[in-house]
C-alpha cells in the first residue's frame, strides 16, 4: 500500500510545480513529474511478489508479473515523449518571441 | 458490414501519414486528400445510421474474449457512437471545405492537414472505441494534434494560448490516466464492459468514488466545464477559423462529454450523487460563460466563452439523467456544433476579409459581406434559441425536462441562461452586422467560394435540423441513442454477448 | 589539411570526433539488433529506434550542428518518420484487404522464438524503428536549429 501512496505522492508533488512554478521549463517539468508519477504507478499495478517474467516458456503455473501494465506504460512513454517535445518547441518558440520564461510576463492574452 | 467499423480511424491515419511525403512536392495534395477524407467518413458515418439500433463490436486483431474475458481492443458501435460520428464527421467535412480558401495565407498547408487528419482520427477513435487504454491514447493523439493546431500561426499570443492549453490539457489526461489505472487495479480488466461488469460483481467503494472524480476533474479539464475553463478562451480563438470550429464545436464535446458520459452511465452507473454534482458544475458554467461572454469585445472569444456557457446546457441534460433530458442534451450537442462551427466560420470569413476580430473595429457589414451576415444571423438566431431554428428545440426540451423532474430552480437558472445568450449574441450582431463601422470599410469584398458554400451548408443544417423531432423521425434517429444510455449497464451485457 | 582546419573549427575536440564516429556505427548495429529482435527479446522497435536515433545524435554533438544543411537533414528525418509509420498501416490494413480484422496477424507464425516467426510483429517493429528514429532524430535537428539561431 506504501509504494502506492508514494506514486500519489509523487504525482501531487508535480502536480505542485505546475500549480505555483512561475518558469516555463519548470512547469514542463512539473507536468513530466506527474506523468511518470502515473506510469510507476501503472508499473507497480501490474508487480507480484516472486513473480517471473511472463515470456518465457513452462511459465504456466508459476507466479508472473502482469505483463499488461509494462506495455501500455511504454506506449504512455511513447505518448509523454511526444507531448513533452511539443511543449518544449512551444517553450522555445515563446522564448524567441517574448525574450523571457517567466508566465508573469508573458501576458498578451487575459479576461 | 463489421468492417466498416475500423475504418473511421483507419482512413484519416492513413492520409495523416502520407501526406508529409506526397505533399513536400504537389501542394494541392492536402486540399484534395483531406477533402476526400472527410466526405469519405461522413459518408460513412450517415450510413451508418442504418444500425443505430443495434450494439456491434469489432475486436481489432482478431482478439476476441477468451473464456468471456475480453483480452483485445474492442471497437464498439451503438447508437452514442454513430451519432457522435455523424456529428464529429459533420463538421470535419464543412471545415476541411472552408480550408481550402481559408488556409491559403498560412505558410505550411500540409503539415496543417497533417495535424487536422491526426485530431479526426483520434476523435473517431475516442467515440468508437470500448477500451479503457485505448481511449486514453485516441485521446492524447486528439488533443496533442489540437495543441499544435492551436499554435499554428506561430505567433506570439497563439504559441502562449497553446502553452497555456498543452498544461491544462496534460493535467487533464494526467488525471484521466490516474482514474484508469486505479480502475485498474480495483477490476484487473481494461476493457469498458468488463470494468463495468467487475464493478456490478464487487459492488461501488470509495476507490470507484475516487475514480470518479478523477474523472469528472479530468474530463472536466477537457471539455472546460468551469473551474476548470481557463485554458479556452485562449485557446479557441486563437487557433484558425476552421480549427476553432472543430475544438468549439466537436472536439470539446467528443473529448470530454462524451467520455465522461459514456463512463458515467454505461460503465460505472449513474446515481443521484453524480447526477447533482453534473447540475451544480452545468449551472456553473451557464451562469459564468455567458456572463464572461458578455463582457468580451473580441468576437471570437465572445464565441469561445459562449461554447462554455453551451456546454453546460448539454452537461444540465445529462446531469438530470430523465430520458427527455438526455433527449434534450444529445439534440443540443448536434445544435451545437452545427451553430458554433457556423459562427466560428463566420468569424473566420470576417477576419480573413477585414483582419480584425475586434467587433469595435467591424459595422456594416451586412452589405459588405451578404453570405457571412445572413448565414451568421440564421446561427445567431439559432444559439439565442428563436423558434423554428434548432436552438429553440433543444432548450426547450432542457427546460421541459427540468420541470418534468421537478427541478425548478434549474429550470429558472436555464432560462436565465438563455436570457444571457439571447444579450451577447445580439451585441455581436449589431456592432459587426449592423453598427456603424468603426473604421473604413469600403473595400471589404465576400469571401472566396468555397468557404461560402461551407457557411450555407451549415446555416442549412442550423434551420432543418428541427425536422429531427417530427414524431416519425425522432424514433428513427434520437431515441436509439437515448435509449443507449437510459438502458445504462446494460452496455455490458449488449458487448460482451 | 583545409578540410582538417574545418573539421576542428566546430564540434568537439578531435578524440571525441574519432571515438563517436568508430562508436557510431556499433551504436547503430546494437539498435537494429535490438529492432530484429523485438518479438523475441526486451526491446522492440521503440527502444531500438531510440537507440539507432542516439548514433545520429552523437555523430551530430560530436561534429556539431552547422545550420546550413539542416534543413535538409530534417526532410529526410521526416521522410524516415511518414515513411515508416506509412509500413505500419500498410501492415495493419493487409488485414482488412484480405477480409479479416484490422491489425490481424496475417503472416504465418513460424516457430517459436525463431527470428523469423510471430508473422507481423517483427515486420511492425521494423517500421516503427525507422518511425521512431525518423522521429527523434527530427526532433533533435529542430531544437539544434533553434539554438543556432540563438546564437547569430
Amino acid at each position: 500500500m506504501i509504494h502506492y501512496l508514494l506514486g500519489i505522492l509523487l504525482f501531487v508533488i508535480g502536480l505542485y510545480g505546475v500549480l505555483v512554478k512561475r518558469n516555463l521549463f519548470k512547469i514542463i517539468i512539473g507536468l513530466i513529474i506527474m506523468e511518470y508519477a502515473t506510469f510507476l504507478l501503472f508499473a507497480l499495478v501490474g508487480f507480484r511478489e516472486h513473480g517471473t517474467a511472463p515470456i518465457q516458456p513452462g511459465v504456466a503455473g508459476k507466479v508472473f508479473v502482469d505483463p499488461l501494465p509494462q506495455a501500455l506504460v511504454l506506449t504512455a512513454i511513447v505518448i509523454g515523449l511526444g507531448t513533452t517535445a511539443l511543449i518544449a518547441g512551444l517553450a522555445v518558440r515563446i522564448y524567441e518571441k517574448y525574450g523571457t520564461l517567466d508566465i508573469r510576463k508573458i501576458k498578451k492574452l487575459k479576461g | 458490414m463489421v468492417n466498416s467499423i475500423p475504418l473511421f480511424v483507419v482512413i484519416p491515419l492513413g492520409c495523416a501519414f502520407i501526406l508529409p511525403v506526397i505533399g513536400r512536392r504537389w501542394e494541392r495534395a492536402g486540399d484534395l486528400f483531406a477533402n476526400l477524407v472527410t466526405v469519405t467518413l461522413l459518408g460513412l458515418a450517415i450510413w451508418s445510421v442504418r444500425f443505430i439500433r443495434e450494439t456491434t463490436v469489432y475486436h481489432v486483431g482478431g482478439w476476441g474474449a477468451v473464456n468471456g474475458i475480453p483480452i483485445g481492443i474492442y471497437l464498439v458501435r451503438d447508437g452514442l457512437s454513430i451519432f457522435m460520428l455523424v456529428v464529429v464527421n459533420l463538421i470535419a467535412f464543412v471545415a476541411t471545405l472552408y480550408s481550402i480558401n481559408y488556409m491559403e495565407h498560412f505558410t505550411d498547408k500540409t503539415k496543417y492537414y497533417t495535424l487536422f487528419m491526426l485530431m479526426l482520427a483520434g476523435m473517431n477513435g475516442v467515440i468508437l472505441t470500448g477500451d479503457f487504454f485505448n481511449l486514453y491514447v485516441f485521446m492524447e493523439i486528439a488533443a496533442i494534434a489540437s495543441y499544435a493546431l492551436v499554435a499554428f500561426g506561430t505567433e506570439a499570443d497563439e504559441l502562449e494560448a497553446a502553452f497555456k492549453y498543452q498544461v491544462m490539457g496534460s493535467v487533464g489526461s494526467g488525471f484521466i490516466l490516474l482514474g484508469i489505472i486505479l480502475l485498474y487495479s480495483y477490476t484487473g480488466t481494461l476493457n469498458m464492459a468488463d470494468v463495468g461488469r467487475v464493478i456490478l460483481d464487487k459492488g461501488t467503494s470509495n476507490l470507484v468514488w475516487f475514480v470518479n472524480v478523477l474523472f469528472i476533474v479530468g474530463f472536466g479539464l477537457k471539455a472546460a466545464v468551469v473551474p476548470f475553463h481557463m485554458w479556452l478562451p485562449d485557446a479557441h480563438p486563437s487557433a484558425p477559423a476552421p480549427i476553432s470550429a472543430m475544438l468549439s464545436g466537436v472536439l470539446i464535446e467528443s473529448i470530454g462529454v462524451y467520455p465522461l458520459t459514456r463512463i458515467m452511465y454505461n460503465v460505472i452507473g449513474f446515481d443521484g450523487v453524480l447526477s447533482n454534482i453534473l447540475i451544480v458544475l452545468a449551472i456553473i458554467s451557464m451562469m459564468i460563460g455567458g456572463l464572461l461572454a458578455l463582457w468580451q469585445w473580441d468576437y471570437k472569444r465572445l464565441l469561445a466563452y459562449s461554447s462554455i456557457s453551451q456546454v453546460g446546457y448539454i452537461l444540465l441534460g445529462i446531469g438530470l439523467g430523465t430520458p427527455l433530458g438526455l433527449l434534450g442534451a444529445l439534440f443540443h450537442l448536434f445544435n451545437h456544433s452545427a451553430f458554433k462551427g457556423l459562427l466560428f466560420l463566420d468569424s473566420g470569413s470576417i477576419v480573413y476579409s477585414v483582419g480584425t476580430r475586434d467587433l469595435r473595429e467591424m459595422g456594416e457589414l451586412d452589405r459588405r459581406m451578404p453570405i457571412t451576415s445572413k448565414t451568421n444571423l440564421v446561427a445567431a438566431m439559432s444559439i439565442a434559441g428563436v423558434p423554428p431554428f434548432n436552438g429553440f428545440w433543444s432548450k426547450l426540451i432542457i427546460i421541459i425536462a427540468c420541470i418534468q423532474a421537478g427541478r425548478y430552480g434549474v429550470a429558472g437558472w436555464a432560462i436565465l441562461g438563455s436570457i444571457l445568450t439571447f444579450a451577447y449574441i445580439l451585441k455581436a450582431e449589431r456592432y459587426a452586422f449592423y453598427g456603424k463601422a468603426g473604421r473604413d470599410l469600403a473595400d471589404v469584398k465576400e469571401s472566396p467560394p468555397f468557404m461560402c458554400v461551407a457557411l450555407i451548408i451549415l446555416a442549412v443544417i442550423c434551420v432543418v435540423a428541427g425536422l429531427m423531432l417530427l414524431p416519425n423521425v425522432r424514433e428513427t434517429i434520437l431515441f436509439p441513442v437515448v435509449n443507449t444510455l437510459t438502458s445504462g449497464t446494460e452496455y455490458i451485457w449488449r458487448v460482451l454477448r | 589539411m583545409q578540410n582538417n582546419t574545418q573539421n576542428t573549427s566546430s564540434g568537439m575536440s578531435l578524440i571525441v570526433k574519432t571515438v563517436a564516429r568508430i562508436l557510431a556505427g556499433m551504436i547503430m548495429l546494437y539498435g537494429i539488433y535490438i529492432v530484429a529482435h523485438g518479438h523475441l527479446t526486451p526491446g522492440g522497435g521503440f527502444a531500438g529506434g531510440v537507440i539507432i536515433a542516439g548514433s545520429f545524435i552523437l555523430l551530430y554533438l560530436a561534429y556539431g550542428a552547422t545550420a546550413a544543411d539542416s534543413d535538409k537533414r530534417k526532410w529526410y528525418a521526416s521522410l524516415c518518420e511518414s515513411l515508416g509509420i506509412f509500413g505500419f498501416w500498410i501492415v495493419a490494413i493487409l488485414g482488412l484487404v484480405f477480409g479479416t480484422y484490422f491489425l490481424f496477424n496475417i503472416f504465418a507464425k513460424g516457430t517459436p522464438f525463431h527470428l523469423f516467426s510471430a508473422g507481423i510483429i517483427p515486420v511492425c517493429n521494423v517500421a516503427i524503428g525507422v518511425e521512431v528514429a525518423g522521429a527523434l532524430v527530427g526532433i533533435f535537428i529542430t531544437f539544434a536549429a533553434v539554438k543556432l539561431l540563438e546564437r547569430k
